[in-house]
């Protein structure tokens, strides 16, 4: 083994380590303060252990519990946050299952156009998209309604979600989707009874992308539901709440463990598909 | 419409002789193309409606003296004028804001390009632990932003973040940084004062930190496709690890590079969320996305938020038409 070979192989393993730290540090930090009391934080910033004396999960008990019984009430807003994803979730896939079938296997006029059109879709400022749907919202007294919220989060999803379909449906060979049509299957029986359950892992995964983007989701929230707190989703209620000096930080914590954990479920249940569907196609550079 | 695909190219079969043709069938080309559009038209009617349009009426916004206060007022169509663009072109502001946002931009892409590299190649062979350590690497892109900023606050904040603690007590700090409200850091070097844009820098980490699972992604996925046979014949040669990189791996590599440069490029020359919560925009880390948000929202002047952010559009198309000239993939249709 050459000086070089030895080197790197050490190298490696440091990488790794400070990867993990890097990574992993900062979630382990937010669970952790969030079941300390503020005064404990603010007495010892530097420990990183929990001390077993310190434990209280009254801060969460203080984000989740409404606002009427004196808490922060996260509780009602997790109930908006998971109406909006899971609504965005269904149109999303409803409407881009389709589209990804034909992107994938029919060839029509204008199919290389529609390909740019989503990838502009894709790349574009969001901010930019603000402005009017901001004026056109506050004009049809759509603004501050999870309805209108759902609308713009579809729009933002679909371009991804029959692009992750779409890559996925070509690797379906055309022969089985043949065999179907000899059998008997008209187009819609084909995908109904053959393509789509060859799919579903694909559809899982887009799901589960889809679902990311509108739980994360923060500008069009902050912009178009900050007036109505009834309407407020998890991320806007929890950086309003950032915006009051009174809030304990590791009350902040817990909202942030509460925020986070949906996402972190779904995401360790169905990692591998994800990870899959996102980068199939990539392969080829 | 039944089973168009199966059979391509062939021209429609002639009309039985004898009786009148009523009307031209459509070839079963035809009704491939007419059946592809069928299927995608109700998300093009979506994205025309929520996107394309609302794109174009920014357009039109921005030429125009528009206030949020006097939209109810006035129509859609007002008076045009170029007093927006004056206003926002002839700003030394929206300048500086500009150069904020190529380094912010520039420093997140590479960072962030350089750390999923550095991760896709140590994760690359097996080893007890790969999986989990794999997906749980992916934890700073998939939670949610509002949760990320929040940690990374607290861990920098002067008055009880684990940084300045441990700075204080392993590394002998005077006194506790702010590193997001601080605009400049000197710090000395051999005699040498070195002014920080210290705001920045971190915003700029965060990017990076924040963004290298996405890439790391995509270029693992790319290294696992590798030929074998490549390296095990520069194994037989007895190369060493750098020479493999640089001649074997990286070749390979290029393509992915070239798209996640320009993909992350676009992507963060965007972003509005990540910098929004970290500073508000202070401290030196007033990028445009959120020079926009002010103009909006602070003075409800919709024609000057509408310019800025046309002046935004402009610089990511040019880059947007750079890479589809350049670096686009091949259509595979």
């Amino acid at each position: 083994m050459t000086f070089e070979t030895r080197l790197f192989g050490v190298l490696r393993w440091v990488t790794i380590v400070i990867l993990a730290i890097a990574t992993l540090f900062p979630f382990y930090y937010m669970v952790l303060l969030s079941v300390r009391s503020q005064d404990s934080l603010l007495q010892h910033p530097g420990d990183i252990l929990p001390k077993l004396s310190d434990f209280t999960v009254t801060t969460y008990t203080t984000v989740l519990k409404s606002v009427a019984s004196g808490g922060d009430g996260l509780l009602e807003l997790l109930g908006n946050s998971a109406l909006v994803a899971l609504g965005t979730v269904i149109v999303t896939l409803a409407l881009s299952l389709p589209g990804a079938y034909a992107a994938s296997r029919l060839r029509f006029a204008g199919r290389k156009q529609v390909h740019f059109l989503f990838l502009a879709v894709y790349l574009f400022p969001s901010i930019l998209l603000a402005i009017p749907l901001f004026v056109i919202f506050s004009k049809a007294g759509l603004r501050d309604s999870l309805v209108g919220l759902l609308v713009v989060y579809v729009a933002q999803a679909l371009p991804v979600s029959i692009y992750m379909l779409r890559n996925y449906l070509s690797t379906i060979p055309e022969s089985i989707e043949e065999a179907a049509a000899i059998d008997g299957n008209g187009r819609l029986g084909t995908l109904w009874r053959v393509t789509l359950p060859l799919a579903a892992p694909s559809i899982v995964a887009t799901g589960l992308y889809v679902f990311m983007i509108a739980w994360n989701e923060f500008l069009f929230a902050l912009l178009f539901l900050v007036e109505d707190r009834s309407k407020w989703t998890v991320s806007l209620g929890l950086s309003q709440l950032a915006g009051g000096l009174e809030v304990p930080k590791t009350v902040l914590m817990a909202g942030s463990v509460v925020l986070t954990i949906p996402i972190v479920i779904l995401f360790f249940a169905a990692e591998r598909l994800l990870a899959e569907g996102l980068t199939s196609g990539a392969e080829k550079g | 419409m039944t089973s168009a695909h199966t059979v391509r190219n062939r021209p429609a079969p002639a009309e039985p002789p004898g009786r009148p043709p009523r009307r031209r069938a459509l070839t079963l080309r035809q009704q491939e193309s007419r059946a592809g559009l069928a299927l995608l038209s109700p998300t093009l009617i979506i994205v025309l409606v929520v996107v394309v349009l609302p794109v174009v009426w920014t357009i039109v916004l921005a030429f125009q003296r528009l206030r949020l206060a006097t939209l109810q007022r006035e129509g859609i169509f007002g008076r045009f004028t170029l007093q927006n663009f004056a206003k926002v072109l002839g700003s030394a502001d929206m300048w500086s804001s500009l150069g904020t946002t190529l380094v912010y931009t520039i420093g997140g892409t590479v960072l962030s390009l350089a750390l999923g590299l550095v991760a896709a190649l140590a994760l690359r062979k097996p080893f007890r632990g790969r999986a989990f350590l794999r997906s749980a690497m992916l934890l700073p892109y998939v939670s949610p932003v509002v949760a990320a900023t929040f940690v990374w606050e607290i861990m920098l904040s002067p008055q009880f973040g684990v940084v300045n603690a441990w700075g204080k007590s392993f590394f002998g700090w005077d006194k506790p940084v702010a590193f997001l409200s601080q605009e400049t850091s000197t710090i000395s070097l051999f005699g040498w004062h070195v002014h920080l844009p210290l705001a920045l820098l971190v915003v700029i980490a965060f990017e990076g930190w924040r963004y290298f699972p996405f890439t790391f992604l995509f270029l693992i996925a790319r290294l696992q496709a590798v030929p074998k046979e490549l390296e095990e014949a520069a194994l037989v040669d007895g190369v060493t690890p750098t020479q493999r990189f640089r001649h074997i791996l990286l070749p390979q590599l290029y393509p992915v590079l070239a798209l996640l440069s320009v993909l992350r490029f676009i992507l963060t020359f965007n972003k509005f969320d990540d910098v929004y919560l970290l500073t508000g925009g202070g401290a030196g880390t007033d990028v445009l996305s959120v020079r926009v948000y002010d103009f909006l929202t602070a003075q409800f002047d919709i024609g000057g938020a509408a310019a800025q952010a046309l002046v935004l559009a402009v610089v990511l198309v040019v880059f947007l038409v750079i890479y589809l000239k350049f670096f686009a993939p091949e259509d595979r249709a």
